[in-house]
């Protein structure tokens, strides 16, 4: 656009040296010491303790926690380096997070969104959370407004898109899906700086999808696998589930829940975290109908709040596993 | 005597500063976004004092948290419309106020034109004032030089 033929009293904008900002004789204008060590960064950015918090909330994920620390790592280290004027150039921070239902994709996803945020590498730190049914339109034309759409909601932060596998459907070539990819790769690209996106499904799924997608795997810096929890971990996880909502477990309940689990892992769709949760919410209706059965007793605090093993053993599962036990014995 | 000696439209918010940078659009953006005001693009080739309704392009945006998304906008339609004036409207929704609170032109034609006063004799010898742009004696999309549509 044309420069205006006027200038405005002390606006000398233009002509000003551009260094004259960020040199010493403005000490005002610096009222942070420009970070020199790890720690300066990290108390500066308080990741600490979203990292802690991480540690401290999520059970087990070991290989998760580790990758997740790596590239806390790798960011705090590029503000250093950025100090020095050597290449900080923005990371590529897309990543995508493979794993069965129920093993905390979402959950990271979310914390993910806190440590870039307070690193400074989203400058808003949202996290807009969709799935193919967001992005993709119902008729042409439908698609790159749709998904365009959503991608300026999340700019600023983190895109997380569940189920990521079901944008490219193989079986119809003229499903949109594939526009919607298209303009994501795009963004994902040229917007490097301005939103980071998260891509989530379960493992063989989302191969199959990178297969058909060869750009959107190399567009991805982060592969993370999540893995199953083990039954001693479950048990920990409901522990504190029931601890968040003021139940607990008495001891029998522990030992019976830990039998349901067995049963429940060797059963089909089975989703870790997510089916402990259903159950725990399952034993709270029965351990309500127990008390409600009862009306004359006087209720303690600690009735209210405690979960018996009958509340458990109720439980369809442990029928089902008897009458796969016993079904030799009938036929005796 | 020349009352706009610079012939530069001024409506709206800044429109006697320099043309803001891409830079300071966002700062202005984020300002808006921090309120909680729903931020659109308007285009039109037509800048009469009275033209208010400005073309759309998109719909109006809510539920951004960042500028990076309303410069994404801004920039596809500086890309379509190159040489019309585009501004930038802040709308909040807050029940009372319901209305524009801010709008800066972000995008102006390469060479503006300006208006003329228009004299009407009627009856008795009054005369009638009017301000006309000399850009709309071009059909639309010709106006100011060479147009997407031109």
């Amino acid at each position: 656009m044309g420069a205006p033929l006027y200038t405005l009293p002390g606006t000398a904008r233009a002509a000003e040296p551009p260094a004259a900002a960020s040199s010493p004789t403005h000490p005002a204008a610096a009222p942070i010491e420009a970070p020199r060590t790890v720690a300066d960064v990290l108390a500066q950015s308080q990741v600490m303790a979203v990292l802690d918090e991480l540690d401290a909330d999520l059970v087990g994920l070991a290989p998760v926690k580790a990758r997740i620390r790596d590239i806390a790592a790798l960011l705090v280290i590029d503000k250093l380096r950025a100090q020095h004027g050597l290449a900080a150039q923005t990371p590529s921070l897309h990543m995508c997070f493979t794993g069965n239902p129920g093993t905390g994709k979402t959950t990271v996803a979310l914390r993910m969104a806190q440590i870039l945020h307070r690193l400074g590498y989203v400058r808003k730190g949202q996290v807009v959370s969709v799935t193919r049914d967001d992005l993709v339109g119902q008729y042409i034309g439908h698609t790159a407004p749709k998904t365009k759409e959503v991608l300026k909601k999340a700019m600023g932060g983190v895109l997380f898109i569940d189920e990521a596998y079901y944008l490219y459907r193989p079986d119809n070539e003229r499903d949109y899906g594939q526009e919607a990819i298209e303009i994501l790769l795009q963004v994902m690209e040229n917007h490097r700086d301005d939103l980071v996106v998260i891509l989530a499904g379960y493992a063989d799924r989302m191969d199959t999808f990178f297969q058909s997608n060869p750009g959107m795997r190399s567009r991805i810096a982060h592969h993370i696998d999540f893995p199953d929890y083990a039954a001693a971990e479950l048990l920990q996880i409901a522990d504190r589930l029931l601890a968040d909502q003021g139940y607990r477990f008495d001891d029998e309940a522990r030992a019976a829940f830990d039998d349901y689990l067995g049963l429940r892992m060797a059963q089909p769709h089975f989703s870790n975290a997510r089916s402990v949760r259903n159950a725990l919410d399952r034993a709270r209706l029965r351990q309500a109908s127990r008390l409600f059965a009862d009306a004359q007793r006087v209720l303690s605090r600690d009735d209210l709040c405690t979960l018996s093993a009958a509340d458990i053993r109720a439980s369809r599962v442990f029928d089902s596993a008897a009458t796969v036990a016993g079904l030799p014995q009938n036929n005796h | 005597m020349m009352t706009n000696p610079t012939g530069r439209v001024t409506q709206g918010q800044f429109s006697f500063l320099p043309d803001l940078s891409d830079e300071e659009i966002a700062l202005q953006v984020d300002y808006g976004l921090a309120k909680g005001y729903a931020w659109s693009v308007e285009y039109t080739d037509d800048p009469h004092p009275r033209n208010t309704y400005w073309e759309m392009y998109g719909m109006p945006m809510f539920d951004l948290h960042d500028a990076a998304g309303v410069l994404l906008e801004l920039k596809a339609c500086r890309q379509t419309f190159p040489n019309h004036y585009i501004r930038l409207m802040a709308f909040d929704s807050t029940r009372g106020i319901e209305s524009i609170t801010m709008s800066f032109i972000v995008n102006r034609p390469a060479v503006e034109q300006g208006f003329g006063l228009v004299r009407q004799e009627v009856n008795g010898r009054t005369m009638r004032y009017t301000i006309h742009s000399y850009a709309t004696d071009a059909p639309e999309g010709q106006r100011y030089g060479s147009g997407p549509a031109a």
